[in-house]
């Protein structure tokens, strides 16, 4: 028996099933959102930061470039307080093709992609940290887009909209009626318990997890996983993307986004859309292709190292065979049409840039099906009630300065410059008393000492807000968290920050013979 | 990107700079080295505009980069940062007056009986806090009349060409703008000891070393400095001419600020580097045994040593302290305190006088409870600072070993 019944579910809450369930509210359905996890758990939530500009598919993937270039430029009307209007430069080096940056530069001509040559020395004036040794540079209209950010601002705005996003809740069972879907079994991840959700029509938008969820209706839909790896610098040595004039390949591209530069990615294939571990070579490879475009690099600390998965679709029979590259534009599978199944549409891969535009093209088809007439709004809809200007880096540092001692802030993580008042607000809106949440939705020790000095006053403050629960409440989780990602740079730097942080929270505070939180 | 950025990374955040701040220690709206430094350099955009202006109220010490356990240039990043800062905005009168001693000392010193006079008087002072913010309380030294190149003519040379003497046994004296037109008698008692000692002292050309300058944010014009002592020290160093200063702050620009802070790079400046001591450094190290075998004349007094934080910058402990030892009868006390508070021209500044008071206060009240004859520090900010908020009178170190040596001023 149904506990709900809504018009649409969406099922994943990356920017794809937020995208989808915003453009539906916007046309005024009834939806409902169930994510398994926080916000951007999955691979919204690890990916490299790039607000494309279309330049990195101009050769590859026309279409996909296209795209890229028209969200871009509607991105930044809607939702501008998540982008860094960074630019981008397409860098060619002595050793690269050397006929590329023509083939290149006129593809991005013909695509409307717009890219403009600029002089080696006017990039050196750009940015200094540059390789000298450069021989041809693009001026490109890149940004960086914070996508924590982003999901929060979309689930705001759902839930203004009249529309649900549960998290920690996962589908486990799709209910079908003949060959129609009509309910979703769901389980609560906090208390354990079953409910089950009826709706008219239900988009599966899990990205990696798209075809374990298709089958949950016996359909099949194979789905290659391709592992990215990334490694962020603890300072910026640069503040316009950087790009590597060459066909696309691994390690060629560094994005400023946030404090951080990040350097990516590898490609890996993988069985899993949770199997994230980091290889040594991928560290190695990723921090030698990053100092060809920046050789300072060699001198700077790498902060962590994460993956994230994109799932490639990979057809059985047909038309891709499969040692061709698969195809990373988005896949929108309506199962009415391929597999007879009414009631149910799957979107995933592309890029989260065209997010918008991929929830257009999922509800234009959602509509069609369900015979209603609305339109899109999503492009000309800003999501902040006010107009927001761009996000950027000296903000967070700025809002701290004060000139009279009595609003001085109390600044818990010192390295990303979270404030008590930041926290205790966060934690009073969050669904669970839990740092790992906090930490994605204002960077809580995300800096360069990894929650060494705010996980545990952090802690005392999630304490005093709820009095009954244990002191210990996630903390160590949150700091295993945090180690995980240090782990594959374990050397200098890196190493000597974990261990300083490891024995103050192993030895001096014991941390791993607190008592273990209850749910 | 400059040297001392590149140390950013190397911090832990383990709040040890914090902790030993002075600064900090006495106002909340400095929030401390650190936070200043290599956590606010992340957010520092090159190419948009500075979001903080509290690292204007370092006073520049550099005892954060002393306790630093991991090798972060704190001091440096946030004097960098201060330069930043100045070339955004605009730099007030009292900024530009006060770190032009040496511009002050060549426009009085002509007139420097009305000058001194004129500039001591309670009305001169309560007018100029009230317009230029000079703070009325602050230590404004005299002017000489007579400076000291003046008073030694014959010991100046262009070049080291132009000597005639051995050139092993020759020192080019960096006097700097206090000891030419402060207190030339400094200066006097210098080229004594050094000559007592077997030496010939030249006056090398050279104008202020930049520290005023670099200390407010107006790194242009100390980048020019540094060129310009560069260019005629040189071929001292070049000559294999040791350069010795008794002012701490000089010589550590020429030590090491010009190639750090300023970022200026060659040769020259890498010889005038490795060429350049403090007096007492100079002297225990060449003249060592000439020291110990001085008789000095007793000298019956209470004295408390204050190392000054340049003089700790060197890193090369606090030399005058074997040879005040040698004196007989001095009873020497050691300052507890890290810092005076004067930082340069930074007690001078009105908003910054009751921050420097406060940071003083340690070492101005072990100084009253030792009931002493006067305080040695080799600082001349410092001293000037001392004396005036403890009354007592504050002496160099080599002044007291002059007149251990019966050199008179
Ligand atoms: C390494 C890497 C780098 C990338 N870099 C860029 C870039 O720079 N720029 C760019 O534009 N794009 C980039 N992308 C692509 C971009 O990250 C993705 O297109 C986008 O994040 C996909 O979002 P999604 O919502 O489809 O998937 P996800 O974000 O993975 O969301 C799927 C969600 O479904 C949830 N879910 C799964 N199963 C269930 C279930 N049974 N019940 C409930 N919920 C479930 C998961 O928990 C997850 O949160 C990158 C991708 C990768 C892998």
């Amino acid at each position: 028996m149904p506990v709900l019944s809504t018009q649409l579910l969406v099922i994943g809450g990356g920017s794809t099933g937020l995208g989808v369930a915003w453009d539906a509210c916007l046309r005024g359905l009834k939806v409902v959102l169930v994510e398994q996890g926080d916000l951007g758990q999955g691979t919204s939530g690890r990916y490299h930061g790039l607000l494309h500009s279309g330049g990195r598919y101009v050769i590859s993937d026309p279409t996909s470039a296209c795209d890229c270039a028209v969200e871009n430029r509607v991105l930044r009307q809607i939702v501008p307080h998540t982008i860094e209007d960074t630019g981008g430069l397409f860098l060619a080096t002595p050793t690269d093709p050397i006929d590329f940056p023509d083939r290149w530069f006129a593809a991005c001509q013909e695509l409307g992609v717009s890219a403009e040559e600029i002089t080696t020395a006017e990039a050196l004036r750009l940015e200094p940290a540059l390789n000298p040794r450069i021989s041809r540079v693009f001026r490109v209209q890149d940004g960086s887009l914070d996508s924590f950010d982003l999901l929060h601002t979309l689930t705001a705005e759902i839930k203004r909209a009249g529309g649900q996003v549960w998290l920690r809740h996962r589908v486990e069972k799709l209910i079908l009626n003949g060959n129609t879907i009509v309910a979703a079994e769901i389980r609560a991840l906090d208390t354990d318990e079953l409910l089950t959700i009826g709706a008219d029509f239900f988009v599966n938008a899990t990205g990696p997890w798209a075809g374990q969820v298709a089958s949950l209706a016996d359909i099949k839909v194979p789905i290659a996983l391709g592992k990215g790896s990334m490694v962020a610098m603890a300072t910026r040595p640069i503040h316009t993307v950087i790009n590597r004039c060459r066909p696309s390949s691994d390690g060629d591209i560094i994005v400023p986004v946030g404090t951080v530069a990040v350097l990516g990615t590898t490609d890996v294939e993988v069985q899993q859309p949770t199997d994230t571990t980091i290889e040594p070579w991928e560290v190695d490879f990723l921090l030698a292709q990053g100092e060809i475009l920046v050789p300072q690099l060699a001198y700077q600390r790498p902060l962590r190292a994460w993956a994230g998965v994109r799932p490639l679709y990979r057809p059985t029979t047909g038309e891709l065979g499969e040692t061709r590259e698969l195809p990373r534009s988005q896949i929108i599978l309506d199962h009415a049409d391929r597999d007879g199944l009414q009631g149910l549409i799957s979107v995933f891969s592309g890029k989260l840039t065209i997010f918008r535009l991929m929830a257009e093209q999922v509800m234009d088809l959602v509509c069609k099906q369900m015979n209603i007439a609305a339109v899109c709004h999503t492009a000309e809809t800003p999501l902040t009630m006010t107009s927001r200007s761009f996000y950027k880096l000296p903000d967070r540092l700025a809002k701290l300065e004060v000139t009279t001692s009595h609003d001085l802030p109390q600044v818990v993580c010192e390295c990303e410059l979270v404030t008590r008042l930041a926290i205790e607000e966060a934690l009073r809106f969050a669904s669970t008393l839990d740092l790992d949440e906090v930490r994605r939705e204002l960077r809580l020790g995300m800096g360069p000492c990894q929650a060494g000095f705010c996980a545990f006053r952090a802690a005392g403050i999630a304490h005093e807000l709820a009095p009954t629960a244990p002191a210990s409440g996630g903390l160590t989780p949150f700091l295993e968290e945090r180690w995980r990602g240090m782990v594959p740079l374990g050397w200098g730097h890196t190493l000597r920050q974990m261990e300083l942080t490891r024995r103050i929270y192993l030895e001096l505070l014991q941390t791993h013979s607190l008592p273990e939180p209850t749910k | 990107m400059n040297l001392p950025l590149f140390t950013t990374d190397l911090c832990l955040k383990c709040n040890i700079c914090t902790a030993a701040c002075p600064v900090a220690a006495v106002t909340d709206l400095f929030p401390g080295p650190k936070f200043v430094g290599p956590q606010a350099e992340r957010y520092r955009h090159p190419r948009l505009s500075m979001p903080d202006v509290s690292v204007d109220w370092c006073s520049g010490c550099g005892i954060c980069s002393r306790v630093c356990p991991h090798g972060v240039a704190v001091a440096e990043i946030n004097i960098l940062a201060k330069g930043r800062l100045t070339k955004e905005r605009h730099t007030p009168l009292r900024d530009q007056l006060i770190a032009h001693p040496e511009l002050l000392g060549r426009i009085a010193s002509p007139i420097a009986p009305v000058a001194n006079t004129s500039i001591h008087l309670r009305p001169a002072r309560w007018l100029l806090e009230k317009t230029i913010g000079i703070s009325r309380h602050a230590p404004i030294p005299t002017f000489t009349r007579i400076p000291l190149r003046k008073r030694f003519r014959d010991r100046c040379f262009d070049t080291p060409l132009d000597i005639k003497h051995d050139i092993d046994h020759t020192v080019a004296f960096f006097h700097g703008c206090s000891s030419n037109y402060y207190e030339p008698e400094l200066g006097e008692q210098t080229i004594a000891i050094l000559e007592r000692l077997g030496y010939e002292v030249v006056i090398p050309p050279q104008i202020c070393c930049g520290l005023p300058l670099q200390s407010n944010g107006l790194f242009d014009a100390a980048r020019r400095h540094a060129q310009a002592n560069i260019t005629w020290l040189a071929p001292f160093a070049k000559q294999g001419i040791p350069i010795v200063g008794t002012s701490t702050s000089c010589t550590l620009m020429l030590k090491h600020d010009y190639r750090t802070i300023l970022g200026i790079r060659g040769e020259d400046v890498e010889t005038i580097a490795t060429s350049t001591y403090d007096f007492f450094e100079f002297l225990t190290i060449f003249v060592k045994n000439e020291i110990n075998r001085i008789k000095f004349n007793s000298l019956h007094a209470r004295a408390l040593y204050h190392p000054p934080c340049k003089l700790r910058n060197h890193g090369i402990g606090a030399p005058a302290l074997s040879i005040l030892r040698q004196i007989p009868e001095l009873q020497l006390h050691l300052s507890e305190s890290e810092c005076c508070g004067a930082g340069g021209t930074y007690g001078m500044k009105l908003e910054k006088f009751p921050v420097a008071y406060e940071v003083g206060q340690g070492l101005f009240n072990q100084i009253s409870q030792l009931e002493l004859d006067f305080v040695i520090c080799d600082s001349e900010t410092c001293r000037w600072w001392i004396a005036k908020h403890t009354g007592l009178p504050v002496y160099h170190p080599l002044e007291i070993m002059a007149r251990a040596m019966d050199i008179q001023p």
